[in-house]
């Protein structure tokens, strides 16, 4: 097999890498990098659960190849909260809307929402509700029926409502 | 695209547009915020607490959210190795030659291994009860294949890559032979494994109709039958299977598996390889689902356990979604026929079923599924049911429990009360009205003796009619139809059996031990596991509530064998009821202990100690206050300061023995509307009434109820598991296995009923009930909105082609023959085929030939082993018989014990009852025939009908 270099930086840290052509850019984040955060649910571009961004892109890692990433800057979940363990917003959005139970599919959730509401990764103004459920009916979630999901994706659409603080 | 539609709510306020017709869910409207309690009217006096029945934020989240979960393939270990398996590409056949020799030389490959290397360890592939298999059942196929993706040989090396790619050069030479696939095919093929009679895994009941539950049937103004195809379901939790396993010293195996319950596996791996419990740690700390596949481990799993041990290497093994979806074990596939007879005012007089299900070729548990007939009519006045209950086993993947193993009795009860209700000019409101046990009935006993106290389905189904305007949506959905818009509203009510203990070997009580420890902070080590349940939250939430200390100040562990005690993890919707009783009782024995000891060192009563976050009070003391680490401070270190007789530290525990069951009850409804030109269903509301008795977490109440419910929609609708003729999988991608998205769940909507169960604290299980109202309450809503083009057979998943095929009037399903042996009084309501009925013949035993009375005794007496195919898989018995003339005794021992019988032997026929207590108290009464070193027979238990027996000399 074929071996490249890469370097890239990953969740600000600066990597340098040899890998294997066929190897994919979610096995290199796994077992190269660490990052087990980044989750494979079906290896085949359907469930999602491997989104990472990728230079302000939510991309499934699975379906790309590690050496495509060559010169990249690439935020996986573990890249998300604050130092001190402050929640992400969007993070924090789904912990207080119930979004996830098992958590296996919520690493991919949490950055497909981030991608397209985080200003430092989106191009655009914030997403509309149709806009980021339609981004979310690319990813399975077998355990909660999307429920908390939903509520979740609707809170961080209209932002004003996630820093009124509490809505009761 | 269709004009908004108004889904009629209560009081029609609901400004409701066309992407969103759901009204909010009460969770929706009020506060999220962390042990704020909430303002919400419904679970007070009975269950609010300070942190019992709050939404409190889940422990679980900030690690899961962050990506530091600890899934399986999470970890790794030094000189840890990579498996892959090559699996068969034919349904049955006969393994010719293996060459492995080029897959061996790809570097980087350590060893492959086929069964012939493993079969020096004789593993038992026991069932969930601890049963061992009637047919032979072995981790790598064994000379021959019983399915597609059945594991053939195992291979290890240095990455999963380089292991695929070895395991693709493995060449087998097959002898294949024509598999038997669908249910159908096995009733008439010759047995698919060799040593068996027929294709039946197992089998209950009569196969004749009781000739007086026909008379029964006969006489009903009203006979339905109404069939019912349930196709087959992947569980297809999102962490696919995997196991990482490590020989940490002698005898020492440590575990990392993905599964339901590391005690579970840790004594299912103990007992099947043989190996002292002591010597198995399992470790499962965050799993990624499991809806019944991840109960125990499988042959997969096995194989690399035993590849381990034999390599001395840590092994890891993660599945792929491909091999998931075609060699992880599924579920569902059953078809099922109800006659129901009605009277004039749609009262039920009687009833018969007659069920099968697919097993596969090597079942988790051989099933006939006697739960679908001890439970379809345990809710409702039904004074009499009878049934004959089956399992096949063909050449495909074998059978797991799925979310409700046993939904198809709520399936087709309720939907063959709507079709009844159609038929018979009711409401489908009204039918249930006039048929369900209400609180005023009990206690009462259904007709397959269940005993019922406190259900409530009839009281869910009135709350829930308070949430829905019925009649104003009558006039909507007729005023839609005059525009040729089909909308249809769909109820169903249900019972649920849930917490269940003590009547089955693995079905245990929970373990709560929980400590204060030095630091005042609170841990707790619990006999749960959770698979998304949330249990360290809801367990959480009960010891800060008991023990006055703040949420924040818990810990619970679990999730690992070596800590807590047994118990079977999320299985049978039981850990909130038992593990939340236990909790409860812990929490007691540890607060009481606590001011036991805070009253000797303040000098007052324990009556008069007060916990409170935290802190320790003497009422009306104030300056009487200490923090609750000062107490525990000196409870572990100063054990002068101590009462006397106290044992030191501030530790309880208590395994809790909840009832035998603990019902759960609800009802649902569900509005639909079908477009006509597309045949797609689009659902425009869902409401769900449920009783669950004290809710520990609304929160996650709900979350359990609403995966179910999705799970639900994804069988009605878009999930199958589909063989081609060969027996090959046609979905072996999620392109092909269609999970339900985001878009193809509405909002739902709870009202909830609350009323505590007889267990400590009141709860009831909620687990499986989603999955299992669910489906009839949408297949309900879809028949109801397509009524004016006739019934919709009820044969799932409910394409968008087959509905289309009711709009058009085209008969599209995929079985015509007309069902032979259904009395035709009402005609049958379905156009698909019923079971077939029974036909096949007694197991041939050869007529008692002229036995001379004198050599009787020759022919019967001395040890036997016999095979009883009971509810919970085949058991071993073994029986000493002693003739004296025509009269017969002995004994009959099994593991539960041994039982002396008297009874009669007439030539070569042997008559006998033993009279038992467990798992019900009946009489068991024994028709056996002896031929030469063999017997066969029938043994009647009571209720649940006939089971099978055979046996030989011992
Ligand atoms: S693992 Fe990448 S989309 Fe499923
Ligand atoms: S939380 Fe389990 S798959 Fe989404």
């Amino acid at each position: 097999m074929s071996k490249h270099t890469i370097e890239l930086t990953i969740n600000g840290r600066r990597h340098s890498s040899d890998v294997e052509a066929r190897t994919s850019l979610a096995d290199f984040l796994r077992d190269d990098a660490g990052y087990t955060g980044v989750h494979l649910g079906c290896e085949h571009g359907v469930c999602g659960a491997c989104t990472v961004i990728v230079d302000g892109k939510a991309v499934r890692s699975c379906l790309m190849l590690a050496v495509q990433t060559h010169g990249s800057d690439i935020t996986t979940v573990e890249g998300l909260a604050a130092d001190d363990g402050t929640l992400h917003t969007v993070q924090q959005t789904l912990q207080d809307e119930h979004g996830l139970q098992c958590g296996f599919c919520t690493p991919g959730i949490v950055m497909t929402m981030a991608a397209l509401t985080d200003e430092s990764y989106r191009s655009q103004a914030n997403p509309t509700e149709e806009q980021l459920l339609g981004a979310l009916s690319g990813h399975i979630c077998r355990c909660t029926g999307y429920q908390g999901i939903r509520r979740a994706a609707k809170k961080l659409a209209n932002p004003v409502e996630i820093y009124s603080g509490d809505e009761s | 695209m269709n004009a908004p539609t108004q889904i009629s709510g209560p009081k029609a306020t609901e400004n409701i547009q066309e992407t969103q017709l759901a009204i909010k869910s009460e969770s929706q409207l009020e506060s999220k915020s962390e042990n704020k309690p909430s303002e919400k009217p419904s679970h007070d006096a009975i269950t609010s607490g300070r942190y019992i029945g709050q939404r409190v934020r889940r422990k679980e989240d900030p690690r899961l959210l962050t990506g530091r979960g600890q899934f399986v393939d999470d970890i790794s270990l030094p000189g840890q190795l990579q498996v892959a398996f090559a699996r068969s590409p034919i349904a049955r056949g006969d393994i010719v030659a293996i060459n492995m020799d080029i897959a061996l030389d790809v570097p980087g490959v350590h060893a492959i291994y086929t069964q012939q290397d493993l079969a020096c360890y004789n593993v038992d592939m026991i069932s969930f009860f601890l049963v061992s298999p009637e047919v032979e059942i072995t981790p790598l196929a064994n000379g021959r294949v019983a399915y597609v993706g059945e594991p053939v040989a195992l291979v290890i090396a240095d990455s999963r890559a380089i292991a695929e790619d070895a395991a693709s050069l493995i060449e087998v030479e097959y002898a294949e032979q024509d598999p038997v696939i669908s249910i159908r095919d096995a009733h008439h093929a010759p047995p698919i494994h060799p040593g068996t009679d027929d294709n039946i895994a197992a089998q209950m009941g009569e196969e004749d109709i009781d000739e007086d539950l026909e008379a029964e049937l006969q006489r009903a103004p009203h006979l339905i039958t109404h069939t019912v195809v349930h196709q087959r379901i992947s569980q297809s939790p999102m962490e696919t299977r995997g196991v990482l396993v490590t020989f940490d010293g002698s005898e020492e195996i440590t575990l990392y598996i993905t599964c339901q319950s590391p005690h579970m596996v840790a004594r299912w791996v103990s007992i099947a390889l043989g190996l002292p419990p002591a010597a198995i740690r399992v470790i499962a700390k965050d799993v990624g689902g499991g809806f019944g596949l991840k109960n125990h481990p499988w042959k997969e799993e096995t194989a690399v356990i035993l590849a381990a041990m034999k390599l001395r290497r840590p092994l890891k093994w993660i599945e792929d979604r491909y091999e998931n979806l075609i060699g992880a074990n599924q579920a569902r596939e059953q078809e099922m026929a109800l006659q129901i007879g009605f009277d004039h005012d749609g009262t039920l007089i009687a009833s018969h079923g007659n069920y099968s299900c697919n097993n596969g070729a090597y079942p988790q548990l051989a099933e006939c599924n006697i739960a679908v007939h001890m439970f379809v009519w345990a809710a409702y006045k039904m004074p009499t049911y009878g049934f004959l209950t089956r399992g096949w086993y063909t050449n495909t993947v074998g059978y797991a429990a799925y979310r409700g193993p046993w939904a198809m009795e709520t399936l087709i009860r309720e939907t063959a009360l709507d079709v009844a209700a159609r038929r018979i000019g009711l409401d489908p409101i009204e039918i249930r009205r006039r048929n369900l046990v209400t609180l005023q009935d009990q206690p009462t006993t259904s007709c397959m003796e269940i005993p019922l106290e406190d259900v409530t389905p009839a009281e869910c189904l009135e709350k829930l009619l308070t949430a829905f305007d019925v009649a104003a949506f009558r006039q909507e959905q007729a005023a839609a139809r005059e525009q040729e818009r089909y909308l249809g509203l769909g109820l169903a009510t249900y019972i649920e059996p849930t917490g269940a203990a003590g009547a089955i070997t693995t079905m245990t009580g929970e373990l709560a031990q929980v400590r204060i420890e030095p630091t005042g902070k609170v841990t707790a080590t619990m006999s749960t596991h959770s698979q998304g349940h949330g249990t360290a939250t809801t367990m959480a939430q009960i010891f800060a509530d008991r023990l006055g200390v703040a949420y924040e100040d818990v810990t619970v562990f679990e999730g690992d064998s070596s800590r807590g005690g047994f118990s079977p993890g999320a299985a049978g919707s039981r850990q909130g009821v038992i593990a939340g009783g236990a909790a409860i009782k812990a929490a007691e024995l540890l607060a009481d202990k606590t001011k036991l000891l805070a009253s000797h060192l303040l000098d007052t009563t324990p009556d008069n100690i007060l916990i409170d976050n935290g802190m320790v009070s003497v009422a009306g003391q104030p300056d009487k206050t200490r923090s609750l680490a000062d107490i525990a401070n000196i409870a572990y270190g100063e054990p002068d300061r101590l009462p006397e007789d106290f044992e030191p530290g501030l530790e309880a525990q208590y395994r809790y023995q909840p009832p035998p069951m603990t019902f759960s009850s609800a009802a649902n409804a569900c509005v639909v509307e079908v477009d006509s030109d597309t045949g797609f269903v689009k659902i425009l509301r869902w409401i769900s009434s449920e009783d669950c008795g004290t809710p520990i977490n609304p929160a996650i109440v709900e979350g359990q109820i609403s995966g179910g419910l999705a799970q639900a929609i994804g069988m009605v609708l878009l999930e199958e598991v589909g063989f081609d003729e060969r027996g090959n999988p046609t979905t072996a991608t999620y392109k092909d296995y269609h999970l339900p998205a985001i878009s193809d769940v509405p909002d739902f909507e709870f009202v909830h009923a609350n009323t505590p169960s007889q267990s400590v604290g009141g709860m009831r299980g909620v687990g499986e009930g989603g999955a299992i109202i669910g489906a009839p309450a949408l297949v309900n809503a879809i028949a109801d909105a397509l009524s004016p083009f006739g019934e919709v057979p009820v044969e799932l998943p409910l394409t968008p082609v087959k509905l289309l095929s009711v709009i058009e009037g085209r008969d599209l399903s995929r079985k015509t023959a007309a069902p032979a042996n259904t009395p035709a009084q009402e005609g049958n309501t379905s156009v698909a085929e019923p079971v077939t009925p029974a036909t096949a013949p007694e197991p041939a035993i050869a007529p008692a030939t002229a036995t001379a009375t004198n050599t009787v005794a020759a022919v019967i007496d001395g040890d036997w082993k016999m095979i009883l195919s009971t509810p919970m898989g085949p058991q071993e018995i073994s029986g000493h018989f002693e003739t004296q003339g025509d009269l017969l005794s002995g004994y009959l021992s099994s593991p539960e014990g041994q039982m002396d019988f008297s009874g009669t032997a007439e030539g070569n026929n042997l008559k006998f009852d033993l009279k038992v207590q467990k798992p019900m108290k009946i009489t068991l009464k024994y028709n056996l025939t002896v031929d030469g070193d063999k017997l066969a027979g029938k043994c009647k238990m009571g209720i649940f009908g006939s089971a099978k027996v055979s046996g030989e000399r011992a």
